[in-house]
């Protein structure tokens, strides 16, 4: 089997993993680096999710992404670093430390897949995974300066994904430019029987660069309160850039932009304090003390595991299911995310895609963030699409304080064609 | 019963003016070939631990569950015999709690929209035919199972087998129908019997079966005017039962309990017990110290699925009733033979592999004689070779064997089955043990055997004999037991009688 010999200078610490000697193969993806974020199973080789409670975990089995990344032949030449199980904007909340942002190494990637942003953007790989819960492709795709595609719930298989919140969180992928995006999403979009909510549509599809006639939806939310204008700004030029190349440009509301945040961390956290159960001492991490009543072992195991941000969302979503407060909270949170839902429906009805800033700002200073609150606001403008479930993409789009900015472009269910042809438009018009 | 009767001598069971409520919940483990979620096989009975097992049932990170359509159909059958109403979508949900069998710290359940909902089984109660409401079906997954090592009591260390892990499961809970431990355990045989015809249990596999049973003893009447909760005396739930016997011992031995607590004014808490199989008691459970909250939502992994119309796809087969009723007319078999050889699919499969060579025969052998001798050696129907009872019954038609020397060859042939698992023909039984039938001859010949074994009980038993001829007919019987001896049941009772009658008529 021939390999491809991967040694980088890892400088932005992208990667918790990497392999010197990585197997590749005849395929559409031959000979091409690809890094993979380490919440992505991958067989024999150690998974983390950054997060000590995996410590020594190996996979047994691969997901059916990188089943199908070697398939095509792709060097899976490592796993990359991330905020702990994807719980952060910033990749600062992990157990193996910060990724620094290659473009400035005194600023975050964002989050959580950061270090597969750093990777692609420091030029390590050409393509990455990530996954976006909440903005976990497309933020550090902003902050680093590369292309990040979340696709539609449902286009790309969750088998062998360790979940965080399974009915908001998809893999995607992120490359330097809009054509290896559409063609590493080519490669993962197809049907998976093992994944219930996996839906038969595979993604065929060569960028075409034509906007014209196309309908441009912007929210006047996207540039309202807590967007830094200077970021607004490079955001509505590029709209502009668009409308020169033929596009309508239509303003409009998204009335339920006001409880999409509410909404997303009490889902989010909720099925996250489910699916994190099952870190208990007995079948991951180090063992538990046996000599203990096994609650007081479980205790203690999780105390030490988890992260402090991982830790305070398991409380929230603990919180939140309740008896008592799920009628309050996460049966809210539901109808605040139809409410949402209905927002994307009615807008399609006029608009062909929606556009926007990516992130309110550029690339925050590392420890700049501290408190929870002001991180979460962060996620704004990224996370009625994962509550929606429509596909979304960042696409570089200037740059403001010398830091990237992104261009958000958000499209209707099994669209994703679309959003990557509004991309390459804006890509390719730049370029020209 | 009048008003009149309110008081009562202490030493019934239950003062009169009480009564025992009775509420099952009972877990069965659908006979799938496949886990609920995964591909996984579900025969690991005989195999050595975690070999069952894939990143799905082990809830390894990453992994997702997918439904089985099998077990669907099979709690849709299920659904549709116990006369539920179906749902348009059953959806599953997570219930969230800790425990060291319990790989993914939930189990995937139905919680709000479950498969099923209000139906009914008719059962035969304590005062007549009986309607037994059904709350509701829901399915679920089956957690692993705990090993613990260096005794039960204060075990060593304690190991985790994960082989029972995602078999999939049917909860069927009543409503608080029934009002006597005897009920209880009619009402789990129909039920077993049931799940038994739609072919989806298998009673025969350990730990199939587990039962939860909530019991209380509340003033009569008090239950239909007040309906559940309120300020009612205490109800116990006593889980962990996991045979059919258990049940009714363990209810039987909470009756005791809560009327001893009433009858001393003290107060019953609402409670949790858990039945020790071994003693036969109920104990305390500590576990529940706190109120649980299992934090249920739906499981975001899968789909709700259609099952109504589904549902309205699948045919039922003849279910225990519609079996009874056709026992009856189809061979003739009296109500109680019906109920008794239809109470199991197994049994009435046999009875139907051998009602053909004389109905009421068949059924008068297998309802009144095997099955209690199966009983007496802890037997199941399924050990006895069908060709090997058929000759039985054919050397019993034939008149080949007294009933008494019947009986004889199937307690031989029973003990050879259980010794061995198999036994030799009844024929060759037969000349073996020189069981076959004595005929008498016609004639009060010194020769025959009948007759010669007659003249010596005769001079044996004077006394018989004048009572006899004293006019106390009775008599007779005594002599002809004494005839049947000589003859080791070998004689036909009615030929000793005529010969008898004969011999002292004469003398």
């Amino acid at each position: 089997m021939p390999a491809v010999t991967f040694s980088p200078d890892d400088r932005y610490n992208a990667f918790i993993t990497t392999l010197d000697q990585a197997e590749t193969g005849p395929g559409r993806l031959s000979g091409i680096a690809v890094a993979v974020k380490d919440n992505i199973s991958t067989r024999g080789i150690r998974t983390t999710c950054a997060s000590r409670i995996l410590d020594g975990y190996i996979p047994p089995y691969d997901a059916h992404v990188v089943t199908l990344l070697r398939q095509e032949g792709a060097a899976i030449v490592g796993k990359t670093n991330m905020d702990e199980f994807g719980m952060g904007t910033t990749t600062e909340n992990s157990a193996y430390g910060p990724t620094l942002n290659p473009s400035d190494p005194s600023r975050v990637p964002g989050g959580s897949s950061g270090g597969s942003a750093a990777a692609v953007a420091s030029g390590m790989v050409r393509m990455a995974l990530g996954t976006d819960t909440g903005g976990s492709i497309r933020c550090p795709a902003s902050f680093c300066g590369i292309v990040g595609l979340k696709p539609t719930y449902g286009r790309v298989s969750r088998y062998g994904l360790i979940a965080y919140a399974n009915s908001l969180e998809q893999i995607g992928p992120m490359a330097q430019n809009v054509e290896d995006v559409s063609l590493l999403m080519e490669v993962l979009s197809t049907h998976d029987p093992r994944d219930s909510t996996s839906i038969s549509c595979p993604y065929r599809h060569t960028p075409d660069p034509t906007v014209t006639g196309l309908k441009i939806g912007v929210p006047e939310e996207f540039f309202g309160e807590g967007v830094d204008p200077r970021v607004a700004a490079v955001v509505w030029e590029a709209i502009s850039r668009l409308e020169g190349e033929g596009a309508e440009i239509v303003t409009c509301r998204m009335p339920s932009m006001v409880f999409a945040l509410a909404a997303y961390y009490v889902t989010c956290t909720s099925e996250a304090s489910s699916n994190l159960a099952r870190f208990d001492g007995v079948r991951y991490g180090p063992p538990a003390d046996t000599k203990r009543p096994w609650h007081e072992s479980f205790q203690e195991r999780r105390r030490e595991g988890f992260g402090t941000e991982v830790r305070r969302r398991i409380m929230l979503g603990t919180f939140a299911l309740s008896s008592g407060y799920y009628g309050k909270y996460y049966a809210k949170a539901q109808a605040a995310r139809q409410q949402v839902r209905n927002d994307f429906v009615r807008l399609f009805r006029t608009v062909d895609v929606i556009a926007g800033p990516t992130m309110p700002t550029v690339a925050f200073r590392l420890g700049e963030k501290t408190d929870p609150l002001s991180m979460y606001l962060s996620d704004i403008l990224t996370v009625p699409a994962n509550l929606a479930g429509v596909p979304a993409i960042s696409v570089p789009c200037g740059t403001s304080e010398g830091l990237p900015v992104g261009l958000q472009v958000m499209g209707q269910w099994f669209r994703d064609e679309k959003v990557i042809d509004v991309a390459a438009a804006y890509e390719q018009g730049v370029s020209a | 019963m009048s008003d009149t009767t309110a008081t009562q001598p202490a030493n019934i069971g239950i003062a009169t003016e009480d009564e025992v409520i009775i509420g099952l919940e009972i877990h069965c483990q659908l006979d799938t070939t496949t886990k609920l979620f995964c591909g996984c096989s579900t025969d690991y009975r005989d195999d050595p631990p975690n070999t069952h097992v894939c990143p799905v049932c082990l809830g390894l990170p990453g992994s997702l569950p997918r439904v089985n359509r099998k077990a669907v159909e099979y709690a849709l059958r299920v659904g549709k015999a116990l006369n539920c109403e179906i749902a348009t979508e059953a959806e599953f949900s997570r219930k969230n709690y800790f425990y060291p069998d319990l790989d993914k710290g939930f189990q995937i359940t139905q919680y709000d929209k479950p498969i099923a909902v209000k139906g009914y089984l008719d059962i035969e109660g304590d005062e007549g035919e009986k309607r037994v409401r059904i709350t509701r079906v829901h399915m679920e997954e089956d957690p692993g199972r705990l090993v613990h090592k260096g005794g039960t009591d204060r075990p060593k260390y304690t190991l985790v087998d994960y082989n029972r892990a995602g078999i999939p499961l049917i909860e069927i809970v009543t409503e608080p129908d029934l009002r006597s431990p005897k009920e209880a355990r009619k009402f789990l045989n129909k039920l077993r019997a049931t799940l038994e015809y739609l072919g989806v249990f298998d009673s025969e596999k350990e730990g199939s079966l587990r039962v939860d049973a909530n019991i209380s003893i509340q003033p009569k009447g008090w239950f239909e005017r007040e309906g559940r909760g309120k300020a009612d005396r205490g109800r116990v739930e006593i889980k962990n039962i996991s045979s059919y016997k258990g049940v009714e011992k363990a209810l039987t031995f909470e009756i005791t309990r809560q009327k001893n607590l009433i009858r001393r004014g003290q107060k019953l808490e609402t409670a949790t017990r858990h039945f020790v199989e071994g003693r036969g008691v109920t104990t305390s459970s500590r576990s529940k110290e706190m109120e649980q909250d299992y934090r249920y939502f739906p499981e975001p992994d899968l789909r709700p699925v259609r099952v109504r119309d589904w549902a309205a796809e699948i045919a039922l087969p003849e279910l225990p009733d519609a079996r009874r009723a056709r026992f009856m007319e189809q061979y003739g078999c009296s109500p109680n033979h019906a109920r008794t050889l239809t109470g199991e699919l197994r049994l009435a499969e046999f009875y139907e592999k051998v009602a053909d060579i004389d109905t009421m025969l068949a059924a008068t052998w297998i309802a009144d004689t095997l099955l209690g001798e199966l009983n007496y050696r802890d037997l199941s129907i399924v050990v006895v070779p069908p060709e090997q009872f058929r000759e039985v019954l054919i050397l019993l038609k034939e008149g080949s064997i007294t009933d008494k020397s019947g009986v004889e060859v199937l307690r031989v042939l029973l003990d050879q089955l259980k010794e061995t698992g198999a036994c030799e023909g009844p024929r060759v039984c037969v000349d073996r043990l020189g069981l076959g039938v004595i005929v008498a001859a016609p004639t009060l010949s010194g020769e025959d055997p009948v007759v010669k074994a007659a003249k010596e009980a005769i001079a044996e038993q004077p006394q018989a004999v004048a009572d006899y001829r004293a006019g106390r007919k009775e008599a007779l019987n005594f002599l002809v037991g004494q005839v049947m001896k000589k003859t080791r049941g070998c004689a036909k009772p009615a030929d000793v009688n005529t010969i008898l009658t004969d011999l002292l008529e004469e003398g």
